[in-house]
């Protein structure tokens, strides 16, 4: 009899969907109470992953493994995905987006990001990036009736099914050339003298570059930010980001464990062209969330210069960024929905001039939070940065860490623009007063924990260290 | 006469595939001819996978097919949804049409 309980944090999560779309269909106006339900779901979720965390195990043939590197992840998303539905909540039904799929939706898509986190197989593993895409899909046109937000659903699909197409060729090739799906047997039996597994491994390593928006593969990154309402920008800036970093680094510590100098050499080069990239096309945007679209490309070029040392201490530095990455952004957009103007979400940098004046606290949480995703010492940003080039350095890639080095100080140039704008430009537009206390909440938990973050660095570090053993 | 090997049906599977992804690139007029180039894409995998699966007597490669052909049909089904809400706001599904946003 295989042990059903390690899959029950899965099956509680489907049913849990089922119950609140019952829910949806049967109240009128359900919106509110179908977030709620959503809320209470996700949060046992939490608890049941919690009882079950313990050691590597694995069921349905190998299929499907559950260990402590899934556990976290899941953690992470579910509690992100928390704090979106509630400081979003106020934006979702000023802009008229308050119908009850939506939380449906997220649900299904952290459903597939789950499956995709514990997949152990090729076959799982398709399955639920499919999942997971097809409902990326329908969010990114959710607005439907915008013709911004329904041309963001089309770039998206377009690409991401080519991105899907590729990696599946990919996977094809890798069950054809290794003659198993199992992520342990593809491991043994892949070596360098296997060229069509390799190639299999870039097709693989193309369409995950993708899911993470690394440069070549950005292309939709800065239209979908903008064009999706701000909520669910929210969520493709953290949650989809954090699982594609993840089933990176699964797929680079197991598969393609043996063929390391062959993946190497690309994860370097998509790194570096991620961060230069990311640096020099955001410094003439006007559109927060564009600018917030290219942090984040160079955001995900410098976690992937972690992955690419190929070492423990890497991985552990890659999974710390990814946990501050996420914790900045959360912050970040938070603010924007706060900037509101007769009812009305502005979304130009220039709005935001003199806001120091008037709102003296969303100028210093903005600062906080910029000064964080730039770099500047104490802040936790600064300790992101520092522990992904310190195993970068302990692996003697220096030419990935003068560049990263670099990249920093000029992509620090565009954060500081924002902030001189909101510090020393005059006042042009007045906000309304939001009072609203999720998205004061959001916003002050993550200042607080990046300003606070330097006096213990190393607890995410201790806390990851057993991940991988 | 030439026996027909697995080589044979990865050379059809890589031609089909390469069509579907420069069907993407070089398409500058219609987006539902995207959609058939993604299904283009899907199904030249299909072939691999299938003649990987009987050349090596393994049954999992037409499992894995079964799969990726209703993986499609679901897949369709929300590209056309989402060209059809695109076609309401713009009236017209050009692919030139498709710049709102640019930057």
């Amino acid at each position: 009899m295989e042990n059903i309980n390690l899959i029950i944090p899965e099956i509680t999560l489907f049913l849990g969907i089922c119950l609140a779309l019952m829910v949806g269909v049967f109240f009128k106006n359900s919106f509110s109470i179908v977030m709620k339900l959503s809320i209470i779901i996700l949060l046992g979720v939490i608890y049941l992953i919690l009882t079950n965390w313990g050691g590597e195990q694995k069921i349905f043939l190998d299929s499907f493994k559950n260990d402590k590197f899934s556990d976290y992840f899941k953690i992470l998303i579910l509690v992100s995905s928390i704090f979106i539905f509630i400081s979003a909540d106020q934006f979702i039904k000023d802009k008229k987006l308050n119908k009850f799929e939506y939380p449906i939706i997220i649900m299904f898509s952290i459903l597939g990001m789950f499956f995709m986190l514990s997949a152990n197989d090729l076959i799982l593993f398709y399955l639920g990036l499919e999942l997971q895409s097809l409902a990326l899909y329908v969010l990114a046109s959710i607005d439907r009736d915008n013709i911004i937000s329904s041309e963001a659903g089309i770039k998206y699909f377009v690409l991401s099914a080519l991105s899907s197409g590729l990696l599946l060729y990919g996977c094809s090739l890798l069950y054809g050339f290794t003659g198993s799906t199992n992520f342990d047997e593809i491991g043994v039996s892949l070596i360098t003298q296997n060229t069509g597994a390799i190639f299999a491994m870039v097709f693989i390593l193309v369409g995950l570059a993708f899911k993470v928006s690394a440069v070549p593969f950005h292309m939709w990154t800065p239209d979908v930010y903008q064009g999706a309402p701000t909520s669910i920008t929210n969520f493709f800036a953290v949650v989809p980001k954090a699982v594609g970093l993840a089933i990176i680094i699964r797929f680079m510590d197991l598969p393609f464990k043996n063929i390391i100098g062959e993946w190497q050499t690309i994860i370097i080069f998509i790194s570096i062209a991620s961060m230069i990239l990311g640096s020099v096309a955001a410094i003439g945007q006007k559109n927060i969330k564009r600018l917030l679209a290219y942090s984040s490309i160079s955001h995900m070029g410098y976690a992937l210069a972690g992955v690419a040392t190929g070492t423990v201490s890497g991985y552990t530095s890659t999974i710390i960024y990814i946990t501050i990455y996420i914790i900045m952004n959360m912050g970040t957009f938070a603010c924007l929905y706060l900037m509101k103007t007769d009812g009305k979400y502005s979304e130009k940098i220039e709005d935001l001039s003199g806001l120091s004046k008037e709102r003296p606290m969303l100028a210093f949480s903005f600062l906080i939070l910029f000064f964080s995703l730039a770099g500047i010492p104490p802040l936790g940003g600064f300790f992101a940065k520092f522990f992904v080039f310190m195993s970068v350095i302990e692996s003697e890639m220096y030419a990935l860490a003068i560049i990263g080095l670099l990249t920093t100080v000029i992509s620090a140039f565009y954060y500081l623009k924002v902030i001189k704008i909101i510090y020393f430009d005059d006042n042009k537009v007045k906000f309304d007063d939001v009072r609203n206390l999720s998205i004061k909440a959001t916003i002050f938990l993550s200042c607080l924990f990046l300003s606070l973050y330097f006096i213990s660095p190393s607890i995410i570090g201790s806390l990851l260290n057993e991940l991988f053993i | 006469m030439i026996e027909i090997g697995l080589g044979h049906y990865l050379t059809l599977g890589a031609i089909i595939f390469f069509l579907g992804v420069i069907g993407i690139f070089l398409n500058r007029k219609n987006v539902i001819v995207i959609l058939m180039s993604v299904e283009l894409i899907l199904l030249s995998v299909n072939i691999n996978l299938i003649s990987f699966s009987i050349f090596s007597g393994d049954l999992l490669g037409q499992i894995f097919t079964m799969l990726i052909l209703t993986v499609a049909a679901a897949e369709a089904a929300i590209g056309l949804a989402i060209i059809v809400i695109f076609y309401r706001n713009k009236g017209s599904i050009r692919v030139e049409d498709i710049h709102e946003m640019k930057g």
